[in-house]
């Protein structure tokens, strides 16, 4: 063996690999997996108290404590369950949402640039939504489907145009490029189709469903916060189980059909759970931008390894919306959109790992 | 079993009729081929032969159109694939490694068909991955990422994975592609000593035929996916063959330091 030093000479095992059992349950984890999670949900819950606090009518922290245990005078205890919790509430499980999905689809593309915005999940919510506002009251498909509510309307509009993303992109399996090449075409078409409808509308109805394109938690409550609760309780812990077989897809199809992987079934799994986190998170507060494409890059530079860690990406999803929020609210002028916030404050950080990292930036 | 195997050793991975095809296109036409424990073969053949394509369908990659592949016995379309991951591992032509991988993080993966949700990783994962590594002469460089790696230690290192899958079978295609003569020879001495002294069955796809001679006991000729020849080095490498097969005019002599037979070209025919 003539023996050539690598590029980068290996420090002495920086990063072990540490073994964890419990009975029959064994894993490996490395430090930092297990330390970046918990200390981005020790930040994201000092975020979401100090968030409970702020805003027009300014509250104490002690006095949102004892609030929160059950005390407090009604005007506090309103402000703070009716209306601030509840938005945090949603903004938390949106972020979670986002997050998870962008790392299980950046993992199975193979692509740092994929996000669900590609799986034509935004483009079709966005045609569902903007048409309720538009249509709404003026024509009879518009009635028909201002009945069957905005949120309702973009979920099925975002799923179908998944739906039809897949069906035209499927061949015996998903191949990755395919995929994305096929969404990125049929969301621009969908972007077309958003634009007609805007010149189609009043000058109100366009301001009102621009803010829903730009994502917004103005006026989200507990309406939006329990479907998303029930989803994420069903669809988290599918996301999880399929960490494993993650790591094996993302070698390429080949060697994961080589090491026993069902190849297509983890696929078509792995794109419908992040597809359905996606729509639920978009039919709530609108398609923020950048969450899912960013999160989960920002995650694994954190964490260090190959993939996007699922956990990681999800809790710091819900820590960049909760402070966006929290920005949104508190210095910026009235109901500005989060969407805006998220990019202004997400970028910069992204930009800053990606300079500062040693890894080659592929993004 | 369809043939009568006149060698004693057991028939571990056989083509039965074997049609392959890409679309319409029929790339290998009814192919009989049988792999017997502990054995090395090669397959060579002239660029679009089908070599690669029949080892494909050999690791369950390609589903056959007409035919089956066996695999100790039974179709192997028709077992479990995690079944068939414990017997059999694969070495594809330019696997792909994601960003940021290290070697010990490439061999342990290798693991996956001995796992499950619940047991990630046993103490055996662990003691199979530290000996793959170091057997390999890769533990020195187990923390490196395997993109850092140059092409000889990255052929090495995936060996190292298909060493801790643990499989009795090993299909490689052309695991010496992109690499310099040193790094190719250094690589089939490892596929070598896999033979030799950890008893696998190896399939090897080969361009060089030089080196297939060297390291193969058994050389599989292809031409327009049909077998042409079959057999020992000396009994494949003719220079009638190579005229046939390869239309190359050649002389064949015996090779200086180790007497199997070596190709010296001439000329193109036609």
């Amino acid at each position: 063996m003539t023996a050539v030093a690598p590029t980068r000479a290996p420090a002495a095992r920086p990063h072990p690999r540490r073994t964890l059992r419990i009975g029959g349950f064994s894993t490996t984890y490395r430090r930092r997996q297990v330390a970046v999670p918990l200390l981005a949900l020790l930040v994201l819950v000092l975020a979401a108290a100090v968030s409970l606090g702020r805003g027009d009518y300014p509250i104490g922290v002690l006095d949102v404590l004892r609030v929160l245990v059950g005390a407090g005078d009604d005007t506090q205890r309103f402000i703070v369950l009716e209306l601030r919790a509840p938005r945090i509430a949603v903004a938390v499980l949106v972020g979670v949402a986002l997050g998870v999905s962008g790392a299980l689809i950046q993992t199975f593309a193979r692509n740092p640039l994929a996000s669900p915005d590609i799986l034509g999940v935004t483009g079709g919510a966005a045609i569902g939504a903007v048409a309720v506002i538009v249509l709404g009251g003026t024509t009879t498909a518009g009635e028909l489907l201002g009945g069957l509510g905005l949120p309702t309307a973009a979920l099925a509009g975002g799923l179908l145009m998944a739906l039809l993303v897949f069906g035209l992109a499927w061949r015996q399996g998903l191949d990755g490029y395919r995929l994305v090449l096929i969404g990125i075409g049929l969301s621009a078409m969908a972007q077309a189709v958003v634009r007609y409808l805007l010149t189609r509308s009043t000058i109100q109805d366009a301001a009102v469903a621009n803010v829903w394109i730009t994502g917004s938690l103005n006026g989200r409550g507990w309406d939006q916060a329990l479907p998303l609760a029930v989803a994420l309780l069903v669809l988290l812990p599918v996301s999880l189980a399929l960490g494993r077989v993650l790591g094996a897809l993302q070698f390429g199809d080949d060697t994961a059909r080589g090491l026993g992987v069902r190849v297509p079934l983890a696929q078509a799994v792995t794109v419908v759970v992040a597809v359905a986190l996606a729509a639920v998170a978009v039919s709530a507060a609108g398609p923020i931008a950048f969450v899912a494409l960013v999160v989960p890059q920002i995650a694994v530079r954190l964490t260090g390894g190959a993939r996007p860690p699922l956990l990681a990406a999800g809790l710091l999803g819900a820590l960049l919306l909760v402070a966006s929020d929290l920005v949104a609210r508190t210095v910026l002028p009235d109901s500005f959109p989060v969407g805006v916030v998220t990019a202004v404050v997400g970028a910069p950080y992204l930009l800053w790992l990606l300079v500062r990292g040693r890894r080659r930036s592929t993004l | 079993m369809t043939a009568l195997e006149t060698s004693t050793a057991a028939v571990r991975l056989a083509a039965d009729g074997v049609r392959l095809a890409y679309g319409d296109h029929v790339v290998v036409h009814d192919l009989d081929l049988q792999l017997t424990d502990g054995s090395f073969t090669a397959i060579v053949g002239p660029n679009g032969c089908g070599k690669s394509t029949l080892l494909r369908a050999l690791g369950r990659l390609l589903r056959p159109t007409a035919g089956t592949v066996l695999l100790d016995g039974r179709a192997i379309t028709s077992t479990p694939t995690k079944e068939v991951a414990k017997v059999l591992g694969l070495l594809p032509q330019t696997p792909l490694a994601p960003e940021g991988l290290t070697v010990a993080d490439l061999v342990a993966r290798g693991r996956h068909p001995h796992q499950s949700w619940l047991r990630q990783w046993s103490s055996d994962d662990e003691a199979v991955v530290t000996e793959a590594l170091s057997w390999t002469d890769m533990a020195e460089l187990a923390d490196s990422p395997v993109d850092a790696l140059s092409g000889g230690q990255r052929q090495r290192a995936w060996i190292s994975m298909a060493l801790a899958q643990g499989t009795d079978l090993l299909l490689l295609d052309e695991p010496t592609t992109y690499l310099d003569l040193a790094h190719q020879v250094d690589v089939l001495e490892l596929v070598g000593r896999l033979h030799t002294e950890r008893g696998r069955t190896v399939v090897v796809v080969l361009h060089d035929l030089n080196l297939a001679a060297r390291y193969a006991q058994r050389l599989v000729a292809m031409k327009d996916g049909v077998l042409v020849a079959s057999g020992t080095p000396e009994e494949v490498l003719t220079e009638q063959l190579l005229a046939e097969v390869f239309e190359l005019e050649a002389r064949v002599v015996p090779d200086p330091v180790t007497g199997t037979p070596m190709v010296v070209p001439v000329r193109r025919l036609r």
